[in-house]
């Protein structure tokens, strides 16, 4: 839809906002490097960028040999107690990969993509045990993340780690397995309410045969066990195998409307509106690509409505990895994240269940809020006690207020405010508005003194407003 | 009928004291005098393994090496006993502080975790899909008094299980010390806004605030609770009834999803459990509160009855559940299932799980159970 609104500029405060939205943590030289150019070209850049793996390498063990299920059995309680060991190890690294990568991408909306598909496409690393097939189901959905999605639907029930989270390793004719069936309709296409228990069974039945070739760990159709009669889902008749179920729920209208409803919900507004979801849903199920609605979202004038602005509760990686990005730091000590995010709730690669995280206002309880602003102020505040020197007689050493001292980088508070024009007044303000989605409930100064910025900072971290996007 | 009439009633019939124990503001007849502890045995409890039918051959036939030995059980009556792991359970068994509700489940089980649990959590049937704890529905029924630092607390678990839905009106907290160090810095805003997420936020600000004031807490026990991360959960919790801030605490233990090597997994669980809930006992004693609270496991399903091929067993169905406190007639409660009328494999249930509920509601909170459970459930005879 060009309209002239297209070629206006973009200007500050929308341009803020997409950056919000899209990426992770927003520094004011991304916002100059928008605010000039019109929505279209802003939106297309941001997406341009996009790429389909990650720029850091994938961990040494990756490419190491497949170990079957049965040589794990066969181990020595003491080399399965190794083995055992060595996966948790590999657990905590791809957890700590996944961070490294959010961290130093130039291209947020990748993994913010990537995560999103991982809290769809649900699958556990608690289940599914192998390191391995998380990863590689990592690198799957990143593959396809702005991609064709059914290439992505189809890509996502053969890839090993989502055959065996959802118990499609043993369905054979006879004794078919509901749960993958179950999921697929209920949370992966449809949504609850769009099928029947009946559809469940018979789509069972479809993909009976569908496991995974224990020796190589790679997914492999058996034709013996798989069950050759008619089915009848959704209301077609044929002798329908699991490919041809994933079409058929394609080809129900309702699959885009609920793909729709999550994007809308992921990048909006928690609450769904209903006939832009409709519109969105039209282009996406033409040609089903992911680039291609996302763009249109972006470009929307409902994305940028006011009444959309700072609705979205910031999830545990939009909040430490967002946090660290604007600041432009990180610990020393890496490793610390994952377990970071894990204390907040997000346990990457371990989502709780195959719903995922339900997001939104079950982010934010007592426990968490305490340990979201415990982790903010931390970073951006210590107290260090020094002795003042000169100080009188008597006198308590005052404390210093310096960032935490694990950083790997201290603030760069100049970096901060680089593109922010010169003056108190100004300033504050400017600074105010890249920290802050809208106004905060605690009022900060109106001045702010360049030897002040960090308790500034410190004062818009810890306001309720910047738990939002 | 009017409450305080009810309370004269009751209190005559049991031939208690009328003036019961009322706390600083809490009115008289309110159900919030009296204290619920949940634990969550979190994943699935085998409870064929727990609470023990050491006289029924098939149990040692479906169990070939998960059996716990006939020798080792722990006989507590009509063919019954427990896991040795639970020794220190004994004394309140003998005493009558102890209830053991068998067969406990539902109509149509779900054999999912995150289903089942939200069945349990929720109060629901399996084809029931509802948003709140059933606790919130209890509290909606007879709004706790403000002077409680919270409706319910979590301690130590990161979602609010029974209590979800609560909004603002129930905590999560890891710990007393670290709630309180954190929550100085909370200061809440009286701000108004139409955007649901910030009023959200401003919410719970508001309520740690209010908490904060209230959870200062004193460490008023003598006895020692266990260095795990369970006992100090429990001891959290105890410090928090003792002291009547909150009418209902929820801690978890887990996993108790022992697919595999159940063996040594589960003896050490319920030792756990075993020795955190005699502490509890001992504490709550300690500070006249024993009488004023109720412990109740609770569990998102059993575990199937045959082993399996990995040392272990899988998901099941119907499961024991222990309730302890000062006012609890104990004993055996329900029927152990059939161990040869299996469906699918799995126990079938002869306690349905809103009966535990009921007996709560009814009984102990004297809430009428139907509108929080949508149906009748009889109560069951424990307290």
């Amino acid at each position: 839809m060009a309209t002239g609104e297209d070629q206006k500029k973009l200007g500050p405060s929308d341009a803020r906002h997409l950056l919000r939205r899209v990426g992770l943590g927003i520094r004011s030289d991304q916002v100059a490097a928008l605010e000039l150019v019109s929505r279209a070209d802003a939106v297309s850049k941001i997406l341009g960028e996009c790429h389909t793996s990650t720029i850091l390498p994938q961990p040494d063990w990756a490419e190491a040999p497949f170990i079957p299920p049965a040589d794990i059995k066969a181990m020595s309680d003491a080399d399965k107690r190794t083995f055992q060991q060595q996966r948790r190890q590999q657990g905590m690294d791809l957890r700590g990969w996944w961070v490294a990568e959010m961290l130093s991408t130039p291209s947020p909306l990748t993994e913010k993509m990537t995560l999103f598909w991982h809290n769809h496409f649900t699958s556990s690393l608690q289940k599914v045990k192998s390191p391995q097939f998380m990863l590689r189901q990592n690198q799957l959905l990143r593959r396809l993340a702005l991609g064709n999605f059914r290439d992505l639907l189809h890509g996502i029930s053969r890839d090993p780690a989502m055959v065996v989270y959802l118990d499609n390793v043993s369905n054979r004719r006879g004794e078919p397995n509901e749960n993958f069936a179950r999921e697929l309709m209920e949370l992966f296409t449809l949504g609850e309410g769009h099928y029947t228990e009946e559809d469940v069974r018979e789509a069972a039945r479809a993909f009976t045969g569908w496991g995974l070739n224990r020796q190589t760990g790679t997914f492999e159709f058996h034709p013996r066990l798989h069950d050759e009669g008619i089915k009848t889902i959704l209301g077609q008749k044929g002798a329908w195998n699991g490919d041809d179920v994933l079409d058929i729920l394609l080809k129900s209208p309702q699959t885009a409307i609920h793909i729709c409803s999550r994007l809308w919900q992921a990048f909006v507004d928690p609450r769904v509106e209903a006939g832009v979801v409709a519109d969105l849903a039209a282009t996406f199920r033409t040609g089903w690509s992911i680039r291609d609605v996302l763009y249109q979202l972006f470009t929307s004038d409902h994305f940028y409505h006011p009444a959309h602005r700072a609705v979205i509760i910031k999830s545990p990686v939009d909040l430490v990895v967002g946090t660290l990005r604007t600041l432009g730091t990180a610990p020393r000590d890496r490793r610390i994240l994952p377990f970071t995010l894990r204390g907040l709730g997000q346990d990457l690669m371990a989502p709780p269940n195959v719903k995922g995280w339900p997001g939104g206002t079950s982010w934010i309880t007592s426990q968490t809020l305490l340990s979201r602003q415990q982790f903010l102020r931390r970073l951006v505040l210590t107290q260090e006690l020094t002795a003042s020197a000169g100080g009188k007689d008597g006198e308590e050493p005052r404390p210093r207020r310096v960032a935490d001292p694990t950083l790997a980088e201290p603030l760069d508070v100049n970096a901060l405010c680089k593109h922010v024009p010169d003056g108190d007044r100004a300033r504050a303000r400017a600074l105010g508005e890249l920290l802050l989605a809208t106004d905060p409930v605690r009022p900060l100064p109106e001045q702010l003194d360049p030897e002040e910025v960090l308790s500034f900072v410190d004062a818009a971290l810890q306001d309720p407003v910047y738990q939002l996007l | 009928m009017q409450r305080r009439t009810l309370l004269k009633l009751l209190a005559t019939s049991l031939s208690l004291p009328l003036a019961y124990r009322l706390g600083a503001t809490e009115e008289s007849g309110s159900p919030w005098k009296r204290k619920l502890l949940l634990v969550e045995l979190k994943g699935g409890n085998d409870g064929l393994n727990t609470v023990i039918p050491y006289e029924d051959s098939t149990y040692y036939q479906l169990r070939p090496e998960l059996a716990i030995p006939r020798g080792e059980v722990l006989h507590l009556r009509d063919g019954v006993g427990l896991h040795p792991a639970l020794a220190p359970l004994l004394p309140l068994w003998t005493s009558g502080g102890l209830a053991v509700v068998q067969g406990v489940g539902y109509p149509a089980p779900n054999l999912s975790h995150f289903r089942s649990i939200e069945i349990w959590e929720t109060g629901s049937a399996a084809d029931e899909y509802r948003e709140e704890g059933w606790l919130v529905r209890a509290f909606d029924k007879d709004p706790p008094s403000h002077h409680f630092a919270a409706e319910g607390i979590v301690v130590d678990g990161r979602e609010l299980g029974p209590l979800v839905g609560g909004g603002s009106r129930v905590l999560t907290l890891k710990d007393l010390d670290r709630f309180e160090k954190q929550a100085k810095h909370v200061e809440s805003s009286e701000v108004k806004t139409d955007n649901p997420s910030l009023a959200h936020i401003l919410a719970v600000e508001a309520a740690i605030e209010h908490a904060a004031d209230e959870l200062s807490l004193p460490d008023p026990f003598s006895v020692t609770f266990p260095s795990t991360a369970f006992g100090k959960a429990l001891h959290t919790a105890c410090r928090i009834l003792a002291a009547d801030k909150c009418p209902v605490v929820v801690v978890s233990l887990g996993s108790f999803d022992t697919h595999t090597r159940q063996a040594q997994t589960h003896e050490r669980l319920l030792a756990q459990l075993a020795e955190g809930l005699n502490v509890v006992h001992q504490a709550l004693s300690e500070a006249g509160q024993w009488d004023n609270t109720l412990v109740s496991t609770y569990s998102e399903f059993g575990r199937r009855p045959a082993q399996n091929r990995s040392g272990g067993t899988d998901h099941g169905t119907a499961a024991p559940h222990l309730v302890l406190g000062g006012k609890v007639k104990g004993g055996l409660f329900g029927t152990h299932p059939d161990l040869k009328d299996l469906s699918d494999g799995n126990l079938k249930f002869t306690t349905d799980y809103r009966q535990l509920y009921a007996t709560i509601l009814e009984r102990w909170w004297n809430i009428r159970s139907a509108g929080v459970l949508g149906d009748n459930f009889e109560p069951l005879g424990f307290v």
